[in-house]
């Protein structure tokens, strides 16, 4: 059972950060209908900076408390980003927003290369080690070890994904984001400056984005140019599973995926009488994917996105 | 249209009278291309990097001491690729340099690259030296352009599952790879080991060499509370594992091979890597014949210390250079029958092939990580 309980415990840690990720997609396929490739280097971007900022930091100023300086770079971090996600919106996908879809799609992947390389090219090929800027308590609950860390992912991540559910339900601005992905052309009609509710979204998905980052840099201690190509692909299935476009299925389809991979590479082995083995750890992931869009093709909790195609 | 076709097969002869001839550096040497590869970007690519920095070492040696194969000053060029540890890359990459008319290739790193690459060069008959693919495949084909400077997995597997159950007093062995050549080649050989040793394997569990998580297939181990872990793979997986593992509780001890025993491990396991065995092929470079010169000399050259393989690279070069010297010549067919003669007295030691191209009495050196630092332990096999 304590087992049972680790798995489970693991599966939420992975699949808060596969939601936080799965966000920044999801919204802006809301509202575009693009599938924004580049968000995964925007998270490693997030991760990257503020690992930059924290050894900066120490150096500079070592009787700096601990806190305040993970708080400078997350800010630090999240800017970044921010600016990051306006410009490649600005430079790259507004110039092509309406060109056929397909343009778009392809000028995500090219600018996730990009990213990849510049960050090659700003931090070297190695892997980096994070910090530790803090000591970690462990604690265990029914059996399972569960660090102060994991407890800070689950719970930063639940903490942001209800103010983005409360912005976009509640606010002014979320109302314009809602009223653009209906029909632009509409919502330029009632006086939304859409432009500028477009690049919003993409600041606030970039921000989650970094946050993201530096949780999954703090969590494994590591961060590397090429850590958001993987992430970001996990987290898109999260957000096609979950229904693209809608930002509670990302939630669900994030948290749904990071206990799959878990529980599934946990007992795979067992179900299957050892016929395969834990390497099928991502197969297992993505044939939930396909049996739910078999029999869902718009996702667990997907709207109907006829009209917009 | 005349005047066309004439320029046409002008411009075609010039090309074929091109071919015929050798190339010429600006002082009048005759240049000779050696090919290297490695994983030059990516999650390894620090290893990569290592290996071409010695075979660069190497070769501006050779081009110091102005060499003279067969009456002719040899000016020596490294052209080396980058195959991102990526075994299709590797074949794409083995071709281009066979294009490029290389006449030998040191490389490639891992395993993986080097068995589909090899058929490459053995195809076009270009002798291959890789200085670090231990997995046994490499020079089980019967090419015989294929050649290592290292001791192979089999040796090392053997060594390493005789240290879990004797030494370490393991029962239960959990064993984990990263699916590449290596990593299971060497993880099958550790295996069938410890259990001839009389060890239990309790599970195999498998990861890949993108992953940063490993806490499933770990939390699957703990379960079964094995005494041993035994991880087949490289530095980059094992410095988190490491983390992992002390975070979810697991007390067994943590045992892997060449791929681990890196500085860059130290660095990402950080205080968690302490009490970690690892192996690696050969001897420590402090017992090195040329070790502590070969430190010293990397160190003024590239201002960095040694990865690991760097040593082997640098000996694989000049196994391949002082086979073209003693055969006085550089073209691949005249050259490669002494190449199997080779009796070199390289930095690693002294350097014969066995009729397979594997390293003859390669050894296998045991450390274990404590405070921070790779601390080495014995030496098992070897006396050449």
């Amino acid at each position: 059972m304590d087992i049972f309980a680790q798995q489970v415990i693991n599966g939420l840690v992975l699949g808060s950060v596969y939601a936080l990720v799965a966000l920044g997609y999801t919204m802006v396929y809301g509202i575009l209908g693009l599938i924004n490739f580049a968000h995964g280097e925007v998270v490693m971007i997030g991760a990257m900076v503020a690992l930059a900022a924290v050894s900066m930091l120490m150096t500079a100023a070592p009787e700096m408390s601990p806190l305040l300086m993970i708080a400078v770079a997350a800010i630090v971090s999240i800017i970044t980003c921010m600016v990051l996600a306006f410009s490649i919106e600005r430079l790259a996908y507004r110039p092509l927003r309406n060109a056929p879809r397909l343009a778009p799609l392809i000028t995500a992947i090219g600018i996730s290369i990009l990213l990849q390389n510049i960050a090659m090219i700003i931090w070297g090929r190695k892997y980096k080690t994070v910090p530790e800027l803090f000591e970690f308590d462990t604690h265990i609950i029914f059996g399972a070890n569960i660090t102060d860390l994991q407890v800070i992912i689950i719970g930063v991540s639940a903490i942001l994904m209800t103010l983005l559910l409360l912005v976009v339900n509640f606010t002014k601005l979320g109302r314009a984001m809602r009223a653009t992905s209906e029909s632009q052309k509409v919502a330029g009609l009632m006086g939304i400056n859409i432009n500028k509710i477009i690049s919003a979204t993409f600041m606030i998905g970039a921000g989650l984005g970094a946050i993201a980052g530096i949780l999954v840099a703090g969590n494994y201690s590591v961060a590397h140019y090429s850590m958001g190509f993987m992430l970001g692909l996990k987290a898109f299935t999260a957000a096609v599973l979950g229904g693209i476009g809608n930002l509670g299925g990302a939630v669900l389809g994030g948290l749904l995926l990071g206990l799959i991979e878990s529980i599934g590479a946990g007992y795979i082995g067992q179900l299957t009488g050892g016929f395969l083995g834990s390497h099928y750890q991502d197969v297992f992931a993505f044939v939930v994917l396909i049996v739910v869009l078999v029999f869902r093709p718009t996702g667990i909790m997907g709207e109907r996105v006829a009209e917009r195609a | 249209m005349l005047l066309k076709r004439v320029i046409t097969m002008a411009i075609f002869g010039l090309m074929l009278v091109g071919c015929g001839q050798s190339e010429q550096s600006e002082d009048g040497a005759r240049i000779v291309r050696i090919g290297h590869v490695g994983p030059l970007t990516g999650p390894i690519s620090h290893l990569g990097k290592d290996n071409e920095r010695g075979a660069l070492l190497a070769i501006e040696e050779a081009n110091q001491a102005n060499v003279v194969i067969a009456g002719e000053r040899i000016r020596f060029e490294l052209i080396s690729e980058d195959d991102e540890a990526n075994p299709q890359k590797g074949t794409v990459v083995a071709q281009k340099l066979v294009d490029s008319e290389v006449v030998g290739v040191v490389g490639h790193l891992n395993s993986g690259t080097t068995i589909p690459a090899s058929k490459i060069y053995y195809d076009s008959g270009i002798p291959q030296i890789s200085p670090s693919a231990t997995a046994i495949m490499y020079t089980h084909q019967d090419y015989e352009t294929a050649y290592r400077v290292m001791a192979n997995d089999e040796q090392q597997g053997k060594v390493l599952g005789d240290y879990a159950v004797d030494t370490l007093g393991a029962k239960g062995i959990a064993v984990i790879d990263d699916r590449s050549a290596y990593g299971k080649g060497l993880a099958d050989e550790f295996q069938a080991a410890a259990e001839a040793a009389g060890a239990t394997i309790l599970t195999r569990e498998f990861t890949d060499i993108a992953k940063t998580d490993f806490t499933a297939i770990l939390t699957k181990i703990k379960g079964l509370n094995p005494d041993v872990i035994f991880y087949g793979g490289m530095d980059s997986q094992a410095g988190p594992m490491m983390k992992q593992i002390s975070n979810l509780g697991i007390k067994a001890i943590y045992l892997s091979g060449d791929g681990t025993q890196t500085k860059q491990f130290l660095v990402l396991a950080g205080d968690e890597g302490n009490g970690v065995y690892a192996s690696s092929p050969g001897l420590p470079l402090d017992q090195m014949a040329g070790g502590p010169g070969f430190r010293e000399k990397f160190k003024q050259t590239y201002h960095e210390d040694i990865q690991i393989y760097a040593p082997y690279a640098y000996d694989a070069t000049n196994v391949m250079i002082d086979a073209m010297v003693r055969a006085d010549s550089v073209d691949p067919e005249v050259y490669l029958p002494s190449l199997k003669s080779t009796d070199y007295q390289g930095v690693t030691g002294q350097i014969r092939f066995d009729e397979r191209g594997d390293l003859q009495g390669g050894s296998i050196s045991l450390y274990r990580v404590s405070d921070g630092e790779w601390e080495y332990i014995e030496t098992v096999g070897g006396g050449s």
